[in-house]
């Protein structure tokens, strides 16, 4: 598109360098492995907007089959023997001479009449299998999908926005505030990074929200250290000086001159952190730390699957494990796409 | 030499006083009420008001923060919250565990990647080389969970090779039985991105002009790998050994659970589900000092790995 756009508008007089989002565009696109991993992550991302509307993965909290129906590929269940003594033939020993409640069977039977129960048929084999009361294990897999691939993308975009910020300031300030952010930047770091989100978590409890305040606010450091360093080389560079001669504030300059000319980091950076914090999120939502108990996301699906597993019911733990390795290794191929697209500079460095 | 080493212990102060007002602040200010976690329930606003008093709520912001240095200062954390165990007790009860599944596994996957991942970059663009950058890229995706329950489940549940889990008092027995699986699921885990990130340190040396140079003058190519890449290479694999040590007193605190490891990393995780707050503040600040000392500790190694590394 892009490439047959500035082949027109070449004309000798008004000659147009291709933008810088028009150039990685086109580098992006003759990569192919790129481009089939955006494409299965577009499909997610599709997904996951269709299961937060409603569209799809609905109900995934209905009883829909029997307790931990097996996938529809291997057939049901064998029938297994309950062990239950035989019910003995013959007719019934009349005992309504001794049995003190006799005269008021007939009364209950009536009174048991008003009431309905419907017979749910309930099936013996689902595509992806049933978990431990029998619900859909593909809806469930569908609706985690959409909670801890959003809560992944919220935090890695709350770590960006503060990195971003923060590392704004810090570096085109300098001086005193710079100081103090990198005394900051400093603290943040002594911590190894699982305490900080332990601590956060203990402050902040149980919740998507929480889950993304938490590995936001622990995920930024590395994000200001990147930008801080652009924004110090950038806010010499000539065409700051001439927006500064111009007469253009410091804002203005900071995030109308430098940002877009940063902006490519940035978006790497949100990318790389998606991946790290969805593992995160699986890991705290396992130990109880993260999204709530009447939630759904991989995490707590994986906890459930570890005691399945001993029964001999696979395939939860199959469909989480197969959904994630999918979106995870697509998301981390694309995001080096998305890289060496964005910063030629760094092609081939790995 | 004394004067990078006392620079260096004097620039920590600012830090570790900003990591100590750092944790003092979050849990003043963010976490719950101290008096209503230990209180529970069914407290009546005087048993609070009493705890408010005996744990020194009731003095003002300053005095508290006072009280809470002189804790760091002379290693008093006075006891759990929940177990009225002293945290100081807790801290050397539970390092020997932790320390006993870690150390292992550190120096193994070590150990283990730096061959592998020269291999690898040895043998550049290869079939060989972008068939285990697939398989590691693929490996990574995988959450640690599944690998855990999958390993529990088949080498110990089904072929029973090891104990599902359990530990004992004895050093040896915990080496040779209770910890030879944790460790193998966490070397296994740790290789993909081990070898991933030392083949990139290695692929930077191998296209360095001092490469062609050893290969024109007729070395082998074993010297050229082990003694001129290698020993470069050493730089970068060192930061990265340094920055994973302080995590080895944290302990791999999903192991320690899976495993009933009686480490540091599950006592952590029992202190954070029961808002145990003495323990967990205890736990971030000696840890963030660790890691600063470990710090100086690696770029003093620099110096003896690579002599032309200037310390200043």
């Amino acid at each position: 598109m892009s490439a047959v756009l500035s082949q027109n508008t070449a004309a000798p007089k008004a000659q147009r360098s291709e933008g810088v989002w028009a150039a990685s565009w086109r580098r992006m696109r003759a990569d192919k492995v790129g481009m089939v991993c955006m494409t299965i992550v577009a499909l997610f991302l599709l997904l996951v907007i269709a299961s937060g509307s409603g569209l799809v993965a609905k109900n995934w909290q209905k009883e829909v089959g029997v307790p931990n129906a097996p996938p529809t590929l291997m057939g049901p269940a064998p029938a297994e023997a309950t062990g239950t003594i035989a019910m003995p033939k013959g007719p019934n020993v009349d005992l309504s001479d001794i049995d003190p409640l006799a005269p008021r069977y007939k009364e209950w039977d009536e009174r048991a009449k008003q009431f309905k129960t419907e017979e749910v048929v309930k099936s013996e084999t689902l595509p992806f299998g049933g978990d431990r009361l029998g619900r859909d294990v593909l809806a469930k897999v569908i609706k985690g999908a959409e909670v801890s691939i959003m809560v992944g993308v919220l935090a890695a975009v709350v770590a960006t926005i503060i990195g971003t910020v923060l590392g704004a300031i810090s570096g085109f300030f300098g001086g005193k505030v710079g100081d103090f952010l990198e005394w900051l930047y400093n603290v943040f770091t002594a911590i190894p990074g699982i305490l900080l989100i332990f601590a956060f978590a203990v402050i902040f409890g149980r919740g998507v929200l929480s889950v993304v305040m938490i590995l936001g606010l622990a995920g930024w450091p590395g994000i200001y250290r990147l930008i801080r360093a652009e924004f110090m080389k950038h806010s010499v560079r000539e065409y700051v000086r001439s927006a500064e001669a111009i007469g253009a504030s410091k804002t203005s300059r900071m995030f109308k001159h430098i940002l877009p000319n940063v902006s490519h980091v940035a978006l790497v950076q949100l990318s790389l952190h998606v991946v790290g914090f969805i593992k995160s999120e699986v890991i705290l939502s396992y130990l109880g730390l993260g999204v709530g108990v009447d939630q759904v996301s991989w995490g707590t699906m994986l906890a459930e699957s570890q005691s399945e597993l001993i029964l001999g019911y696979w395939w939860q733990l199959a469909a989480v494990t197969g959904f994630m390795a999918i979106f995870v290794t697509a998301f981390a191929l694309f995001t080096d796409a998305l890289r060496d697209a964005l910063d030629p500079k760094l092609r081939g460095l790995e | 030499m004394a004067a990078y080493l006392i620079r260096r212990l004097w620039q920590m102060i600012p830090t570790l006083l900003g990591v100590v007002l750092l944790v003092f602040f979050l849990f003043k200010y963010f976490g719950g009420d101290p008096a209503e976690i230990l209180g529970g329930l069914n407290a009546s606003p005087e048993q609070i008001e009493a705890i408010r008093e005996q744990l020194g709520l009731n003095k003002p912001v300053w005095e508290q923060l006072f009280i809470f240095l002189k804790q760091i200062v002379t290693f008093d954390w006075g006891k759990s919250w929940a177990t009225n165990e002293s945290v100081a007790n807790l801290f050397a009860s539970r390092l020997p565990a932790t320390l006993t599944v870690m150390l292992p596994i550190l120096v193994l996957e070590v150990l283990l990647a730096i061959p592998f991942a020269l291999g690898v970059a040895y043998v550049r663009g290869s079939l060989t080389d972008r068939t285990v950058m697939i398989i590691t890229t693929v490996a990574v995706s995988i959450s640690l969970l599944v690998y855990v329950i999958v390993a529990q489940y088949v080498f110990a549940f089904r072929l029973g090779w090891f104990p599902v889990q359990g530990w004992t008092d004895s050093v040896w027995t915990n080496l040779t039985t209770y910890a030879p699986l944790p460790v193998l699921v966490a070397v296994a885990v740790a290789l993909s991105p081990q070898t991933r990130l030392y083949r990139t340190f290695f692929l930077d040396e191998i296209g360095h002009d001092y490469v062609r140079t050893a290969r024109a003058k007729g070395m082998t190519e074993k010297t050229i790998l082990l003694k001129h890449v290698l020993r470069n290479a050493m730089i970068p694999i060192l930061t990265n050994v340094a920055v994973a040590l302080p995590g080895v007193f944290v302990g791999s605190f999903l192991l320690e659970v899976f495993f009933s490891i009686p480490g540091l990393g599950r006592e952590i995780l029992l202190a954070v589900n029961r808002s145990d707050y003495p323990v967990i503040q205890a736990f971030a600040i000696y840890i963030a000092f660790l890691t600063m000392v470990v710090n100086l500790l690696t770029d003093l190694l620099y110096k003896l790995v690579d002599p032309r590394v200037v310390l200043k």
